[in-house]
């Protein structure tokens, strides 16, 4: 069998805040096609993990690297690295003076210079598949939250990332709209999308994941394929975790 | 002419009393003081336009932070927020020449206005620009942008809007600054009133003339304001 491509490349990481680490020596890879879901306790460095693979936090220790090439915070060409990593915050972060088809269509034309017809083309495809077809010419003041993820995730999908980081993209929803969103997510999943998930959603993570990585305290503490590590985790802290998710007396 | 036939035949009462107007003193002196707001209003429009390229710079400087420059920023500003322009204009036209700086009138005027129009201009723009959120910033670098596009593309279109208000009332309120440009011998609307009553006593009809100037020049500009604010309220909801 050959070998697997990894997409990302993470050795050693450590990021300190004010001296503290938050990560604390993570290894970590992401292979084309796969799906990997980080879960752990608020403050275990889940976010920081993924806001340094985008070079958006500057690291203390260690390497992260895109098909080999480093990614590193405040570089020359960290644009060219970024426009192959697509990013999605918790925060509702569509820009509100643009429509939704212009939020989409900034990007590719302005940083891939490609065609206009062509963007349009594809951007209008995206939001029929994200159920939005008919919000195209909408602020995103005039969205829901779900549905402002969903346009968000298409922003990033029309650069063609080679990974798409999720950072609790449905924490900030109301209960309603998690679902329209996490459906989204899950289709691309299906569809061969590699990417990497902070989530709290644990039900949607054992549909999604190929992989979860349970991260506390800065570091990995169990990484395990998704039936495995819900239903017999191997490590105490990780079972421990998993029983504040179930609300019994 | 009809106001000339009409001059000195016309009584306007008010309920505080009988006040006669001269109209042939009106039309006499219009001319005087159509020069005198166009002087305003050239004045007026290069103090502003260098007063919000002032802030612009200003505003930058402090938006990144730019060290040393942003302490010098901090000090102008609040040396200009915190002096009158009448002060600020006498120490340009009296003062300076005494370091051998000597400047006309009209340089003064634009000066002083640029001076005391900069902070303010600065205070706004600065508020427009750090009203946009962090996580603008980081999704648009997310998205591949470089810097110079994230601020040209998502971070002024948005500053501007929030700011626009603010810039707008400086505008009207550096109009209404220049009526202090008669100090250093300006001849701007002010000093044409204050000229006329001294040389025929009438004060009334100079008055009127005077507010009639300020108002025709200033309220179109507030309408038109007004309307551009609600435009720009209306794309962004």
């Amino acid at each position: 069998m050959p070998e697997t491509e990894h997409i990302i490349d993470i050795n050693g990481l450590v990021k300190r805040f004010n001296g503290t680490a938050v990560i604390d020596g993570i290894d970590l890879s992401v292979s084309k096609g796969e799906v990997v879901v980080l879960i752990g306790p608020s403050g275990c460095g889940k976010s920081t993990l993924l806001r340094c693979i985008n070079g958006l936090e500057p690291i203390d220790a260690g390497t992260v690297t895109l098909h080999g090439e480093p990614v590193v915070h405040n570089s020359r060409n960290l644009y060219k690295i970024r426009q192959k990593i697509g990013m999605v915050f918790q925060s509702y972060d569509l820009f509100p003076h643009l429509t939704v088809l212009k939020n989409i269509m900034l990007a590719p034309m302005k940083v891939q210079k490609r065609s206009k017809e062509e963007i349009r083309a594809e951007a209008l495809k995206l939001l029929e598949r994200v159920g939005l077809s008919d919000k195209a010419e909408s602020f995103p003041s005039e969205l829901s939250g779900g549905q402002k993820q969903r346009v968000a995730i298409c922003r990033s999908l029309i650069m063609n990332p080679e990974i798409m980081l999720l950072d609790e993209i449905t924490a900030a929803l109301d209960p309603e709209m998690v679902h329209e969103v996490l459906d989204v997510v899950l289709d691309l999943a299906k569809n061969g999308t590699t990417m990497l998930i902070v989530t709290h959603e644990m039900a949607f993570a054992k549909a999604a994941a190929d992989r979860i990585v349970f991260i506390d305290g800065g570091v990995i503490v169990e990484e395990s394929e998704p039936d495995e590590f819900f239903t017999a985790p191997k490590t105490e802290r990780a079972k421990k975790f998993l029983k504040t998710f179930t609300y019994s007396r | 002419m009809t106001l000339y036939a009409l001059s000195g035949k016309i009584k306007i009462t008010e309920s505080l009393g009988q006040i006669l107007v001269d109209f042939e003193f009106i039309e006499k002196f219009t001319p005087m003081y159509l020069e005198a707001a166009r002087l305003t209003v050239l004045i007026g429009a290069a103090g502003i336009v260098l007063a919000a390229a002032v802030g612009l710079l200003c505003a930058l400087v402090k938006y990144y932070r730019v060290p040393v420059a942003r302490q010098i920023v901090s000090a102008y500003i609040e040396l200009s927020r915190n002096t009158p322009l009448i002060v600020q204009l006498f120490f340009l036209y009296f003062g300076l020449p005494k370091a051998g700086i000597r400047l006309s009138s009209e340089v003064c005027g634009i000066i002083g206005l640029a001076f005391l129009g900069g902070s303010y201009m600065a205070e706004s723009f600065l508020g427009g620009l750090t009203s946009v959120g962090k996580i603008q910033l980081e999704s648009a670098e997310s998205l591949g942008l470089r810097r110079h596009q994230v601020m040209n593309l998502i971070v002024i279109p948005q500053a501007g809007a929030v700011a626009a208000p603010a810039v707008c009332a400086n505008v009207i309120f550096l109009l209404k600054e220049t009526s202090v440009f008669s100090a250093v011998s300006l001849a701007d609307l002010m000093y044409v009133a204050k000229d006329l009553i001294g040389m025929y006593y009438n004060t009334g009809e100079a008055l009127l003339m005077l507010v009639v100037a300020y108002l025709a020049l200033i309220l179109p500009i507030s309408v038109i304001f007004a309307i551009l604010e609600r435009r720009l309220r209306r794309g962004r909801s």
